[in-house]
Protein backbone atom coordinates (compact mmCIF):
# COMPACT_ATOMS: atom_id res chain seq x y z
CA UNK A 1 0.00 0.00 0.00
CA UNK A 2 1.46 3.42 -1.11
CA UNK A 3 1.88 6.31 1.25
CA UNK A 4 0.93 9.48 0.62
CA UNK A 5 1.47 13.10 1.75
CA UNK A 6 -0.51 16.18 2.65
CA UNK A 7 0.59 19.55 3.59
CA UNK A 8 -1.51 22.34 5.08
CA UNK A 9 -0.01 25.76 5.85
CA UNK A 10 -2.00 29.26 6.82
CA UNK A 11 -0.06 30.65 3.54
CA UNK A 12 -1.06 29.63 -0.08
CA UNK A 13 3.19 30.57 -1.00
CA UNK A 14 4.26 28.17 1.77
CA UNK A 15 2.11 25.53 0.34
CA UNK A 16 3.14 25.96 -3.21
CA UNK A 17 6.81 26.84 -2.05
CA UNK A 18 6.46 22.95 -0.32
CA UNK A 19 5.27 21.95 -3.70
CA UNK A 20 8.07 22.80 -5.28
CA UNK A 21 10.40 21.83 -2.77
CA UNK A 22 8.73 18.05 -2.32
CA UNK A 23 8.40 17.79 -6.44
CA UNK A 24 12.45 17.73 -6.43
CA UNK A 25 13.12 14.87 -4.45
CA UNK A 26 9.88 12.49 -4.21
CA UNK A 27 8.49 12.37 -8.07
CA UNK A 28 6.89 9.02 -6.98
CA UNK A 29 4.59 10.06 -3.41
CA UNK A 30 1.60 11.24 -4.18
CA UNK A 31 1.17 14.84 -2.52
CA UNK A 32 -1.44 17.34 -1.89
CA UNK A 33 -1.52 20.74 -0.65
CA UNK A 34 -4.15 23.43 0.96
CA UNK A 35 -2.68 26.63 1.69
CA UNK A 36 -4.41 29.74 3.03
CA UNK A 37 -8.39 30.33 2.41
CA UNK A 38 -10.38 30.01 -0.55
CA UNK A 39 -9.71 33.76 -1.34
CA UNK A 40 -6.37 33.29 -1.11
CA UNK A 41 -5.65 35.10 2.39
CA UNK A 42 -3.96 33.96 5.30
CA UNK A 43 -6.12 30.72 7.25
CA UNK A 44 -6.24 27.08 6.79
CA UNK A 45 -10.35 26.15 5.44
CA UNK A 46 -11.51 22.78 6.64
CA UNK A 47 -13.21 22.40 3.29
CA UNK A 48 -10.21 22.76 1.11
CA UNK A 49 -8.02 20.64 3.46
CA UNK A 50 -10.69 17.75 2.88
CA UNK A 51 -11.19 18.29 -0.53
CA UNK A 52 -6.91 18.18 -0.41
CA UNK A 53 -7.08 15.01 1.49
CA UNK A 54 -9.86 13.15 -0.75
CA UNK A 55 -7.57 14.15 -3.37
CA UNK A 56 -4.54 11.94 -2.82
CA UNK A 57 -4.62 8.87 -4.14
CA UNK A 58 -3.17 6.99 -1.51
CA UNK A 59 -5.19 5.14 0.94
CA UNK A 60 -2.74 5.90 3.99
CA UNK A 61 -1.38 9.91 4.57
CA UNK A 62 1.17 10.99 6.16
CA UNK A 63 0.16 14.76 7.19
CA UNK A 64 1.92 18.12 7.88
CA UNK A 65 0.81 21.59 9.46
CA UNK A 66 2.22 24.97 9.94
CA UNK A 67 0.56 26.13 13.17
CA UNK A 68 -2.78 25.39 15.85
CA UNK A 69 -5.32 25.92 14.18
CA UNK A 70 -4.31 24.12 11.04
CA UNK A 71 -4.00 21.14 12.96
CA UNK A 72 -7.53 21.65 14.77
CA UNK A 73 -9.08 21.88 10.96
CA UNK A 74 -6.96 18.85 9.61
CA UNK A 75 -8.05 16.41 12.48
CA UNK A 76 -11.50 17.40 12.00
CA UNK A 77 -10.95 16.36 8.25
CA UNK A 78 -9.44 13.27 9.01
CA UNK A 79 -12.33 12.33 11.55
CA UNK A 80 -14.34 12.49 8.62
CA UNK A 81 -12.31 10.89 6.25
CA UNK A 82 -12.03 7.29 5.46
CA UNK A 83 -7.94 7.26 4.60
CA UNK A 84 -5.85 5.93 7.62
CA UNK A 85 -4.05 8.98 8.72
CA UNK A 86 -1.41 10.11 10.77
CA UNK A 87 -1.06 14.04 11.89
CA UNK A 88 2.63 14.69 12.68
CA UNK A 89 4.03 17.35 15.31
CA UNK A 90 6.93 18.52 13.31
CA UNK A 91 8.07 21.29 11.54
CA UNK A 92 6.42 21.33 8.45
CA UNK A 93 8.47 21.97 5.74
CA UNK A 94 11.63 19.86 7.42
CA UNK A 95 8.75 17.02 8.72
CA UNK A 96 7.42 16.98 4.90
CA UNK A 97 10.73 16.81 3.28
CA UNK A 98 12.16 14.28 5.46
CA UNK A 99 8.66 11.94 4.68
CA UNK A 100 9.42 12.65 1.17
CA UNK A 101 12.83 11.37 1.05
CA UNK A 102 12.49 8.41 2.54
CA UNK A 103 9.23 7.36 1.19
CA UNK A 104 10.61 8.15 -2.25
CA UNK A 105 13.81 5.98 -1.13
CA UNK A 106 11.17 2.81 -0.05
CA UNK A 107 12.13 3.20 3.46
CA UNK A 108 9.60 1.38 5.93
CA UNK A 109 7.45 3.37 7.95
CA UNK A 110 8.26 1.84 11.04
CA UNK A 111 12.03 3.63 9.97
CA UNK A 112 10.50 6.97 8.90
CA UNK A 113 7.93 7.09 12.29
CA UNK A 114 11.53 7.11 14.08
CA UNK A 115 12.99 9.78 11.74
CA UNK A 116 9.82 12.02 12.17
CA UNK A 117 9.42 11.54 15.87
CA UNK A 118 12.96 13.15 16.33
CA UNK A 119 12.04 16.31 14.74
CA UNK A 120 8.73 16.77 17.34
CA UNK A 121 8.01 20.22 18.56
CA UNK A 122 5.05 21.87 20.66
CA UNK A 123 2.98 23.34 18.87
CA UNK B 1 -33.65 24.14 25.06
CA UNK B 2 -36.18 24.59 22.38
CA UNK B 3 -35.39 25.49 19.05
CA UNK B 4 -37.49 29.30 19.70
CA UNK B 5 -34.93 30.17 22.29
CA UNK B 6 -31.82 28.78 20.58
CA UNK B 7 -32.62 31.09 17.79
CA UNK B 8 -32.78 33.89 20.32
CA UNK B 9 -29.28 32.52 21.76
CA UNK B 10 -28.16 32.43 18.47
CA UNK B 11 -29.60 35.98 17.45
CA UNK B 12 -28.13 37.75 20.57
CA UNK B 13 -24.48 36.02 19.80
CA UNK B 14 -24.34 37.19 16.45
CA UNK B 15 -25.67 40.77 17.07
CA UNK B 16 -23.02 41.06 19.95
CA UNK B 17 -19.81 39.29 17.49
CA UNK B 18 -21.45 41.96 15.04
CA UNK B 19 -21.10 44.88 17.21
CA UNK B 20 -18.03 43.95 18.51
CA UNK B 21 -16.41 42.84 15.44
CA UNK B 22 -13.64 45.51 15.62
CA UNK B 23 -12.82 45.37 19.27
CA UNK B 24 -12.11 41.75 19.53
CA UNK B 25 -10.12 42.16 16.09
CA UNK B 26 -8.12 44.71 17.98
CA UNK B 27 -7.80 42.19 21.35
CA UNK B 28 -6.41 39.74 18.54
CA UNK B 29 -3.77 42.21 17.26
CA UNK B 30 -0.99 42.20 20.20
CA UNK B 31 -1.38 38.23 21.28
CA UNK B 32 -2.75 36.41 18.02
CA UNK B 33 -2.97 37.24 14.16
CA UNK B 34 -5.80 40.48 14.59
CA UNK B 35 -8.74 38.74 13.04
CA UNK B 36 -10.99 36.88 15.34
CA UNK B 37 -13.40 40.15 15.47
CA UNK B 38 -13.59 39.69 11.80
CA UNK B 39 -13.43 35.52 11.03
CA UNK B 40 -16.18 35.65 13.87
CA UNK B 41 -18.41 37.95 12.26
CA UNK B 42 -18.25 36.40 8.93
CA UNK B 43 -18.97 32.63 10.23
CA UNK B 44 -22.11 34.58 12.37
CA UNK B 45 -23.05 35.84 9.49
CA UNK B 46 -23.17 32.70 7.71
CA UNK B 47 -25.08 31.07 10.82
CA UNK B 48 -27.44 32.89 10.46
CA UNK B 49 -27.85 32.20 6.74
CA UNK B 50 -28.08 29.15 7.50
CA UNK B 51 -30.79 28.83 10.01
CA UNK B 52 -32.64 32.13 8.81
CA UNK B 53 -35.48 29.78 7.15
CA UNK B 54 -35.75 27.59 10.88
CA UNK B 55 -38.30 29.65 12.63
CA UNK B 56 -39.59 25.94 14.06
CA UNK B 57 -36.83 23.64 13.90
CA UNK B 58 -35.51 21.87 17.13
CA UNK B 59 -32.32 23.40 18.64
CA UNK B 60 -30.32 20.50 17.79
CA UNK B 61 -31.32 21.12 14.59
CA UNK B 62 -30.25 24.51 14.44
CA UNK B 63 -26.74 24.18 16.48
CA UNK B 64 -25.80 21.46 14.04
CA UNK B 65 -26.05 24.25 11.10
CA UNK B 66 -24.49 26.86 13.25
CA UNK B 67 -21.60 24.17 13.78
CA UNK B 68 -21.68 23.01 10.11
CA UNK B 69 -21.33 27.17 9.01
CA UNK B 70 -18.97 27.94 11.43
CA UNK B 71 -16.38 24.99 10.76
CA UNK B 72 -16.46 25.68 6.61
CA UNK B 73 -17.04 29.95 7.05
CA UNK B 74 -14.10 30.62 9.57
CA UNK B 75 -10.70 30.74 8.68
CA UNK B 76 -8.89 30.73 12.42
CA UNK B 77 -8.77 28.44 15.51
CA UNK B 78 -11.97 29.92 16.59
CA UNK B 79 -13.85 27.99 13.41
CA UNK B 80 -13.07 24.16 14.88
CA UNK B 81 -13.36 25.33 18.21
CA UNK B 82 -16.59 26.88 18.58
CA UNK B 83 -17.76 24.34 15.97
CA UNK B 84 -16.89 21.71 17.47
CA UNK B 85 -18.61 23.01 20.76
CA UNK B 86 -21.82 23.55 18.66
CA UNK B 87 -21.79 19.76 17.64
CA UNK B 88 -21.70 18.69 21.09
CA UNK B 89 -24.25 21.22 22.79
CA UNK B 90 -26.38 19.94 19.11
CA UNK B 91 -26.31 16.33 20.34
CA UNK B 92 -27.12 17.30 24.39
CA UNK B 93 -30.23 19.19 23.10
CA UNK B 94 -31.40 16.77 20.89
CA UNK B 95 -30.68 14.27 24.51
CA UNK B 96 -33.15 17.39 26.50
CA UNK B 97 -30.37 18.26 28.54
CA UNK B 98 -30.39 21.33 30.54
CA UNK B 99 -28.77 24.54 29.22
CA UNK B 100 -25.78 23.47 31.63
CA UNK B 101 -25.26 20.02 30.42
CA UNK B 102 -25.36 21.98 26.85
CA UNK B 103 -22.70 24.32 27.27
CA UNK B 104 -20.81 21.64 29.32
CA UNK B 105 -21.37 19.48 26.05
CA UNK B 106 -19.88 22.27 24.27
CA UNK B 107 -16.73 23.06 26.38
CA UNK B 108 -16.02 18.74 26.36
CA UNK B 109 -15.62 18.83 22.67
CA UNK B 110 -13.43 22.48 23.09
CA UNK B 111 -10.89 20.24 25.25
CA UNK B 112 -10.73 17.49 22.97
CA UNK B 113 -10.37 19.60 19.89
CA UNK B 114 -8.13 22.32 21.21
CA UNK B 115 -6.13 20.34 24.11
CA UNK B 116 -6.10 23.41 26.35
CA UNK B 117 -6.44 23.79 30.16
CA UNK B 118 -7.47 25.95 33.00
CA UNK B 119 -5.08 28.73 33.04
CA UNK B 120 -3.73 28.54 29.39
CA UNK B 121 -5.47 32.30 28.51
CA UNK B 122 -8.13 30.80 26.66
CA UNK B 123 -11.62 30.29 25.71
CA UNK B 124 -11.78 27.27 28.39
CA UNK B 125 -11.00 30.01 31.05
CA UNK B 126 -14.37 31.29 30.74
CA UNK B 127 -16.45 28.65 29.71
CA UNK B 128 -15.28 26.74 32.66
CA UNK B 129 -16.34 28.87 35.30
CA UNK B 130 -19.50 29.73 33.58
CA UNK B 131 -20.79 26.61 33.01
CA UNK B 132 -20.14 25.98 36.68
CA UNK B 133 -22.11 28.73 37.57
CA UNK B 134 -24.41 28.23 35.35
CA UNK B 135 -25.38 24.54 36.94
CA UNK B 136 -25.55 26.48 40.15
CA UNK B 137 -28.47 28.46 38.75
CA UNK B 138 -26.63 31.78 39.69
CA UNK B 139 -24.14 33.39 36.60
CA UNK B 140 -24.56 36.98 35.67
CA UNK B 141 -23.63 39.32 33.03
CA UNK B 142 -21.37 40.42 36.05
CA UNK B 143 -19.37 36.77 36.78
CA UNK B 144 -18.98 36.52 33.21
CA UNK B 145 -17.23 39.87 32.69
CA UNK B 146 -15.16 38.88 36.04
CA UNK B 147 -14.01 35.74 34.12
CA UNK B 148 -12.84 37.26 31.05
CA UNK B 149 -10.77 40.19 32.47
CA UNK B 150 -9.21 37.29 34.75
CA UNK B 151 -7.58 35.75 31.00
CA UNK B 152 -5.53 39.27 31.19
CA UNK B 153 -2.96 38.42 33.43
CA UNK B 154 -2.58 35.03 32.69
CA UNK B 155 0.59 33.85 30.44
CA UNK B 156 -0.70 31.85 27.04
CA UNK B 157 0.36 28.65 26.98
CA UNK B 158 -2.04 27.37 23.78
CA UNK B 159 -3.24 28.96 20.52
CA UNK B 160 -0.96 31.88 18.84
CA UNK B 161 -0.52 33.88 21.54
CA UNK B 162 1.73 31.36 23.40
CA UNK B 163 4.66 32.19 21.06
CA UNK B 164 4.88 35.31 22.95
CA UNK B 165 5.67 33.75 26.37
CA UNK B 166 5.49 36.51 29.20
CA UNK B 167 4.68 39.40 26.56
CA UNK B 168 0.81 37.36 26.04
CA UNK B 169 0.24 39.00 29.80
CA UNK B 170 -1.35 42.31 30.08
CA UNK B 171 -3.92 41.66 27.35
CA UNK B 172 -7.20 39.90 27.44
CA UNK B 173 -7.69 36.53 25.36
CA UNK B 174 -10.02 37.82 22.59
CA UNK B 175 -11.51 33.88 22.59
CA UNK B 176 -12.64 34.71 26.10
CA UNK B 177 -14.17 37.62 25.43
CA UNK B 178 -16.05 36.28 22.54
CA UNK B 179 -16.77 33.17 24.78
CA UNK B 180 -17.92 36.26 27.25
CA UNK B 181 -20.86 37.33 24.85
CA UNK B 182 -21.86 34.04 24.37
CA UNK B 183 -22.86 32.78 27.64
CA UNK B 184 -24.26 36.45 27.74
CA UNK B 185 -26.57 35.45 24.74
CA UNK B 186 -27.83 32.56 26.82
CA UNK B 187 -28.65 34.19 29.98
CA UNK B 188 -30.74 36.86 27.85
CA UNK B 189 -32.21 34.05 25.85
CA UNK B 190 -33.57 32.34 28.87
CA UNK B 191 -34.67 35.47 30.67
CA UNK B 192 -36.78 36.50 27.41
CA UNK B 193 -38.48 33.25 27.61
Amino acid sequence: MSTGILCVSHSKKIAEGLQDLLAQISSDVSKTFSGGLEDGSIGTSFDDISKALEANPAERIFAFFDLGSARMNLEMAQEMSDKDITVFDVPLIEGAYAAAALLQAGAKEEDILKQLDELKITK
Amino acid sequence: MDGKQALRFLNGFNEAVQAHKEELSLLDTPIGDGDHGSNLARGMQAVMDAVASDENAPAADLFKKTAMALISKVGGASGPLYGSAFLGMSKAAAAGKSDGEIMEAGLEQILKRGKASVGDKTMVDVWTPAIEALKAGNLTDEKIEEYVLATKDMQARKGRASYLGERSIGHIDPGSRSSGYLFESLLASEKEA
